[in-house]
Parts: structure tokens; sequence; C-alpha cells
């Protein structure tokens, strides 16, 4: 028997960011044990990159503002292909879940009247997202680990999990290591809550942190739980593209909700050049409608700067590839002009966006006060994810739940900016819920020992190859410069077919990964192990990227540049096969109610 | 392009460890965390370093360079001298784990012993409160805290002296003081910064406030307003002369 302790909860959640630490108090609530375990420090988690705000229909800027509008806007920047009942329910519940926050020590931007300030932001209609500054998910993180530190939750922190564990086709547990002394623990609980995030690293241009590996996804996948949306990957529009060291790091969307414009080199504000059909009434004609909406003006329409995320990052990409880009390849965001607007213009970008304004002064020695910054798209966000049901977040795997990132359904093709903060409460509280009603009627599960032997000793193989096989690290960097390069923010099915093939070649290099040393605090070894999920979750994307030879939100193939209605139906599904292959299948969208479809009619106008 | 040396702190099997020097190419516009995953992927895949967001956002990648704490991941190369060798090694203020990451799970600890956050009851039907912006602003300064303990590194209470039992450090005075100033909350932690996390022990050297990457007035904003309190409360003797009359103060909700 391979070495190890064991520990036992009732429920389990692996990842402490927004979603799994909203489902630790929620669990917690119920009545049950609860371990959380999270492969960084507690409130380390990417949660804190999060800037602009969390999406709530709370209507305190503007009271025109409800859950319908919120529903409608959500649906369309998805282009339909959402789960509608998510949709639904993140629209109904995230007034309530950003508001006890407050009761828990948030303290978000006020309005004159005092209530919680909300801003504009891409694809929103109303101003709507509660917003601390810039920095709302260092806020969320810090209220959420700040309640769950009473609850008597116990933490596991800088742990991995290798391997879910099933009990009869239900989740039993999980084996995994903790990072600072390389030891085995296998913990066994009644059900297991996944809130492990996203996957930016199988990309070279992200800006995720090293813990974006695609785990939950790959976890869940791995015993055989389904996969849907998985083509679906949001590229933000504004990354940082210059030092080198810092390409991909987040420059939030709410420098375009205060103003900024995009510009090319030769000083146009290309947005207005191509605004889609569908969002043409709700766009603004010219560029003092567009400031005078960003001033919060009910009466003028927003910008083109702030159509949805999927359409801006692709029209930067185009200034760039016709040679009118930034000189670091990217594109120019100006926030220094509304100086031409506002008479303390500089201590005015400063309180708006103080985390930018030090972001940009630390690392790229400029002055957004003064002078334009340079943007390009970086990987950000997936909207695919394991399949759960909309009310539970069970997964189709009995007793494993699922919430935030790793989870799909309500983003469809693209997802909105600040409906990601709210999705983590919303959800995140649902699948601590459920989980604990889930764990309250139903007994001990029994540890797979043999499964536990695998997991922990296959683990361990890289150590026994010594110095004779590949380095990890360069494996990682030959995948992500494969799906950078090929399954990136403009696709060809030849493309990603040389990607696959490029996958399979990955595949059988990273099972011959070589590390030396011990097992203490090993970047090296843990770069190993998390390639099996980067590897398993980019062959995921492309071959449904391949399968959906269409354009969609976040999709995009230059083969196939329009929208097809066959595929407006329907979601890509990936899933294991009794052989171990990825096996795809195309899975209908559940029928929208009627009378869903009259408050997405009723919105249209 | 261009060289430099970097001596990083590696541990041996038995704890004690010593700065091993690394030669590596660099490039413009890089930060000391950029150099350490450099040499970490070429020269040393079983070094340790801690870090996340590598924007200054998470606080994880906290270290020493040329003795100074800092963050890697905001430390710009064109910031250091790299005509010399750049030593980084980890913070000294907490036990070593390997190499350049630390046990830091004491600051987790101390936290559970600030009474949490209480807030009076809503003054909305929908569960809310109403605060102006101005109340606030000095409790977002607070919030802005990325928990990088860079403060509880420098500060000699911990550092020097060692008391780590008895008293909490700036960053839980930052905390407390975001719970007291917090315009709704009804705690009274005043009685236990005096007497259980001893916040007279720091003699305002402003150290924390130095190192702190986030700009925090930690000195003046937090720990001075808290000190007052404390002094107000146990030690000044008009109101303690009133007190005897009036009673024990009671909290003003």
């Amino acid at each position: 028997m391979a070495d190890h302790t064991t520990f036992s909860y009732d429920v389990l959640i692996v990842g402490a960011g927004g979603a799994g630490l909203r489902a630790a108090i929620e669990a917690a609530r119920g009545g049950v044990s609860v371990g959380l375990i999270c492969k960084s420090l507690l409130g380390k988690a990417h949660t804190v990159m999060a800037e602009g705000g969390m999406a709530a229909a709370m209507a305190n800027n503007d009271d025109r503002d409800n859950w319908r509008v919120h529903f409608a806007d959500t649906m369309r920047g998805g282009q339909y292909l959402n789960n509608w009942r998510m949709a639904e329910i993140h629209a109904k519940e995230a007034p309530d879940r950003v508001r006890e926050l407050e009761g828990w020590g948030a303290v978000f931007d006020r309005t004159p009247d005092g209530r919680i300030n909300q801003r504009n932001f891409g694809g929103h209609r109303y101003p709507r997202l509660a917003h601390v500054g810039d920095r709302t998910g260092l806020e969320l993180i810090r209220t959420l680990q700040d309640h769950t530190v009473y609850l008597g939750v116990q933490v596991h922190m800088e742990h991995t999990v290798i391997d879910l564990l099933l009990d009869g086709g239900r989740a039993a547990g999980v084996v995994a290591y903790d990072r600072e002394r390389g030891r085995f623990k296998v913990f066994s609980a009644k059900a297991v809550v996944l809130a492990t995030g996203g996957l930016g690293r199988a990309y070279k241009v992200t800006s995720n942190s090293w813990e974006g590996t695609g785990d939950g996804h790959a976890l869940a996948y791995r015993v055989g739980a389904e996969l849907i949306d998985m083509e679906f990957i949001q590229f933000h529009p504004t990354g940082m593209v210059w030092p080198p060291s810092v390409k991909g790091i987040l420059v939030t969307e709410g420098v375009r909700g205060e103003g900024g414009v995009l510009k090319n080199s030769q000083g146009r504000r290309f947005m207005f050049d191509d605004i889609p059909d569908n969002y043409k009434p709700q766009t603004a004609s010219d560029p003092e409608e567009g400031w005078r909406y960003t001033q919060g003006d009910k009466s003028a329409r927003r910008p083109p700067e702030l159509l949805t995320r999927d359409h801006v990052a692709r029209c930067i990409n185009r200034e760039v590839k016709a040679g009118r880009g930034s000189p670091h390849g990217g594109v120019f965001l100006d926030i220094a002009w509304i100086k031409e607007k506002i008479k303390d213009s500089e201590a005015h970008i400063k309180r708006k966006l103080p985390s930018m304004y030090h972001q940009f002064k630390e690392l790229a020695d400029l002055d957004i006060t003064k002078e334009p910054m340079e943007v390009g798209p970086t990987t950000h966000y997936v909207m695919g994810g394991i399949r759960v049901d909309a009310d539970s977040q069970e997964s189709t795997i009995p007793g494993l739940f699922a919430a935030g990132e790793c989870a799909a359904g309500i983003n469809g093709a693209n997802r909105l900016g600040g409906n990601s903060l709210s999705d983590l409460i919303v959800f995140g509280k649902r699948a601590g819920e459920y989980a604990a009603e889930f764990a309250r009627g139903r007994g001990a599960t029994r540890l797979d020992q043999g499964a536990v032997d695998r997991a922990i000793l296959s683990s361990l193989e890289p150590f026994e190859r010594g110095d004779v096989g590949e380095n990890p690290y360069k494996i990682q960097a030959d995948l992500q410069d494969t799906m950078q390069s090929l399954v990136g923010i403009v696709r060809t099915e030849s493309e990603m077919q040389e990607a696959l093939v490029r996958i399979e070649a990955l595949k059988a290099r990273a099972a011959n990964t070589c590390v030396s040393g011990h097992r203490e605090y090993h970047s090296g070894w843990h770069t190993a192990l998390d390639l099996r999920n980067l590897l398993a979750v980019s062959e995921a994307i492309a071959r449904s990227a391949i399968e959906r030879r269409e354009s969609r939100g976040g999709h995009f193939r230059e083969d196939c540049p329009d929208k097809i209605a066959e595929f407006s139906t329907v979601n890509m599904m990936v899933k294991r096969s009794a052989d171990g292959t990825m096996e795809l299948s195309r899975v209908p969208l559940p029928p929208i109610p009627d009378y869903l479809k009259a408050v997405i009619e009723e919105q249209k106008s | 392009m261009a060289t430099a040396t970097f001596k990083l702190w590696r541990t041996r099997t038995d704890g004690d460890g010593a700065f091993q020097p690394y030669q590596t190419e660099i490039s413009d516009g890089m930060v000391v965390l950029d150099v350490v995953h450099k040499i970490q992927a070429e020269q040393a895949p079983d070094l340790a370093v801690r870090w996340n967001c590598k924007a200054g956002k998470c606080g994880s990648c906290s270290a020493e360079i040329n003795g100074k704490p800092r963050l890697m991941c905001m430390t710009r190369l064109s910031q250091v001298n790299l005509n010399e060798p750049v030593t980084v090694e980890p913070m000294r203020a907490f036990p070593s784990i390997k190499d350049l990451v630390t046990d830091v799970s004491w600051n987790m600890r101390v936290k559970q012993t600030i009474q949490k956050f209480a807030p009076r009851p809503a003054d909305a039907p929908d569960g809310t409160w109403r605060m102006a912006q101005k109340d606030v602003d000095r409790v977002q300064e607070f919030r802005k805290c990325i928990e990088c303990f860079l403060c509880q590194d420098v500060c000699h209470v911990l550092r020097d002296h060692n008391k780590h039992d008895e008293f909490i450090g700036p960053r839980f005075f930052v905390y407390a003081a975001n719970l007291e100033m917090n315009p709704i909350d009804t705690a009274d932690r005043v009685p236990d910064l005096k007497d259980k996390h001893n916040i007279g022990y720091c003699n305002i050297t402003k150290c924390c406030t130095k190192v702190c990457p986030e700009h925090i007035h930690i000195t003046d904003n937090a720990i001075i307003p808290l000190k007052e309190r404390v002094v107000d409360r146990f030690y000044d003797p008009v109101s303690k002369l009133l007190r005897t009359v009036t009673g024990p103060r009671r909290q003003v909700p």
C-alpha cells in the first residue's frame, strides 16, 4: 500500500476561489463537516485578479434594470447557447448574493445616496457591476475567506488533487499531495464539489496564473463526467503586451467603462468601423454619445469599445494583422484623453482605476493618466466545462458537483464581463447547498484502495526516471505554443487537425517526464503532474472546435466565418469512452420555455 | 542579450541553507520573479518559489531582494543593481519550508483570534446598509491589503523579538482597523488590542509602512488610531474620572 494519510469529510470542496469558498460557507451552514483543498495559500486564488465587478441587477444606478434585462443580456452575449435555466437563476439570485456580502464585511463603492455603486460594462444594458475600484475580485475573495475562517471549515492549503475516486459510480473522494512536503493525502467524502477555475495555462499568452491548468475539467473527464462547450475560449481584448514578461496580464474592461477608447496606429477609433447588426440599436452613433454613456447619461448608448469581448478581441486582432498595430504588437487603449472632458482627470483616473495605474506604473513604467496603454488579446476564460444540472450544479456523476469557471452552461458561447464573479457566488452557493443535502442523505463511501495506490505510484514515476526523460517545463511550453498558434483566436480546420497530431506526440512525451531531487515544493514535479490535465483539456478544446463548423461567440473559424443554423441548437460534448479515447457528440440545447422567450423578445428593441 | 548573476537561497535537507549563484540571460522589462522562473526552468527544476498572479495582486511571492522585503513580481530589474550579484532569499520572520518558500500559516491562525465582523441590523428592507463613500474611504484603504506579509516580515517585534505568541503584527492591526472603522460594525476590539494583541509593543518605527506594496499607511492610518483608542479607553485620566461617575463605557452603536 502506497504511503499516505487519510481525511474524511461529508463535503469536500476542491478549489478556494470565489466559487469554492462560497460553496464551503453554504455547505457548513448545511450542518455537515466540510473540507476545503486549495492549490495555493488561502486567499490567493485567481479570483483576486478579477477587476471590474460583479453583475447583479440591483438597479441602484438605473431603476430600469431588473433580472429580465440581465437574463436577456446574458443570453444575447452567449449567442443563445447558454443553459437558459442557469442564466435565469443567475439573473434572479445575483442581487441577493451581492447584498449578503455586505453583511459579511465587503465594502463596495457607494452611490451618492449611500447604496452599492454599479458601473457600466460590455454587453450589459444598464450599469450593473457592483465594484470596489478595480480590485473587486480581491474584495470578494477576502470577504468570503474572512467569513469562512470562523465557520470550522478545515482548510488544506497548497494541496493538489491528482485523481477523483468513485465508489460504485458515485463520487467518493480524491487523492492529493501536499505541495510543501510532497506527501500523499487521501480524502474520502460523501460529496465532492469541484471549483477549480480555468485552463488559461494551455495557452502562451494568458491572464491566468500557474493554477489555471484545467484540473477540475480533467479530473471530472477522467472519471466519465461530460464536458460541454469546450470550443468557447474567451480571449479578453485587453491584456498587457509589453514588457514581454507581463504579456497577457489583464487590463480591466473598466478602463473602457470609464471612457477609455481603442485606437490604432493611425489614431483611428476602429471600433466604430465594425458594429454587428444585432448590437447596432444599442451602440452609440458617434464618440460624443459614447462618452456621455460612460458618464452615466441614461439617454446615451454605449460606445463600441464596450461591445462583447469576443468581438472587440477580433477587431484588435484584425488591426494588428493589417499592420495598424502599436509598436509591440497591440493597439492603443487611451484613458488619458479624458483630460479634454474632466478637469482633474489625473486624480479621477487614479481614483477610478487605482490598480491599473499602479500596474502600468510599476511594470511598464507608464503613466496611464498621461499616455495611452498598449493592449492586445489574452486568453482569459473558458466558457466550457463540466456539464451540470442547472439548479443543483450536480454533474452527470452522482455526488460530484461543479461551480464557477470549471462548470459550463451559464455563459454559452461568450461570457459577459462581470458575470463571472456573480456566477461564483450564485452557483457556488447552490453547489454547497446541494452537496450538503446530498451528503446528509447518504451513507459513507468506500475507498477504492487499488485506485489510491495506482494514482500515487503513477505520480511518482517521474522521480523513478531520474535524469532519463523529458523536461516537463519544455513540454508545457511546447503545448502552449501549439494551442496559441493553432487553436487560438482565429481558427481553421487544418491547423486544428495539426494541433491534434501535436497533442498526441506531447502526450507520449508527457508520459516520459523526469525529475530529480526531493518531493518538497518541487515545481518541476508539479508541472509534470499538471501536464496530464492540460493535455486533456487542450484535446477537448481542439476536438470541439473542429466539430463546430461555424463562427459564434468566442469561437471564430476563418474557414467558416458565418453563424450556421444547425449549430444554434446544440452544445458540443466530450466524454471519455470505454477504451480511454475522447468521444465527441452533439447534445441538443434544452428548449427555452415560452415565458423566457418572451423576455428575450421584449428586450430585443 | 545581457547576463546577470543571481544568488538564490537554497535550503539543504537538514533545513540549513546557503546562497547559490546562477548566471542567467536577462532582457528588457523583466522582473525578479521572471529571473527566478528562468533559472528554475533551465538550471534548477527543483527550486521552490511560491507565486501566483504575477501582477502584484495576490501577495504570494514575497521575498527579500538584496536584503529588502519586496514582491518578486513587482521588482523590475531596472530597480536593482545588476553589476553585482542580486541576492534573493525567503522572508526571515517565518520558518523556512524550502528555498524561497516560508511557512506563513501563523498568520492564518492569528486572524481567527480577532473578533469577527458584526454588523448592526440592516438599514433597509432589502438587507443592505446606507454608507457614504467618504465614510468608507479609510476602510477601503485597509481592504487593499493583499496579505503578502512583508509588513510582518519587517516588524522588529516579530522579526527580532519573536513575539509571535503575544503580538499580531501590522497586517492584523490593519485587519482590526478595517473592522473597527467599518461604519456598520458593532463589535468592540479595543480591550483585545490592548491585552491580547499587545498593540503597545509597536513603537511606530514605520518599517511596515515602508515595505507595503499597496502603499497602505499602516502606521499612520491603522496602528496609531487604534493605539489612540486604547489610550482613550484605558489611560486617559479625564475619561477615567468620568467613568467613575457615569459607569463603564458602553459601545455606541
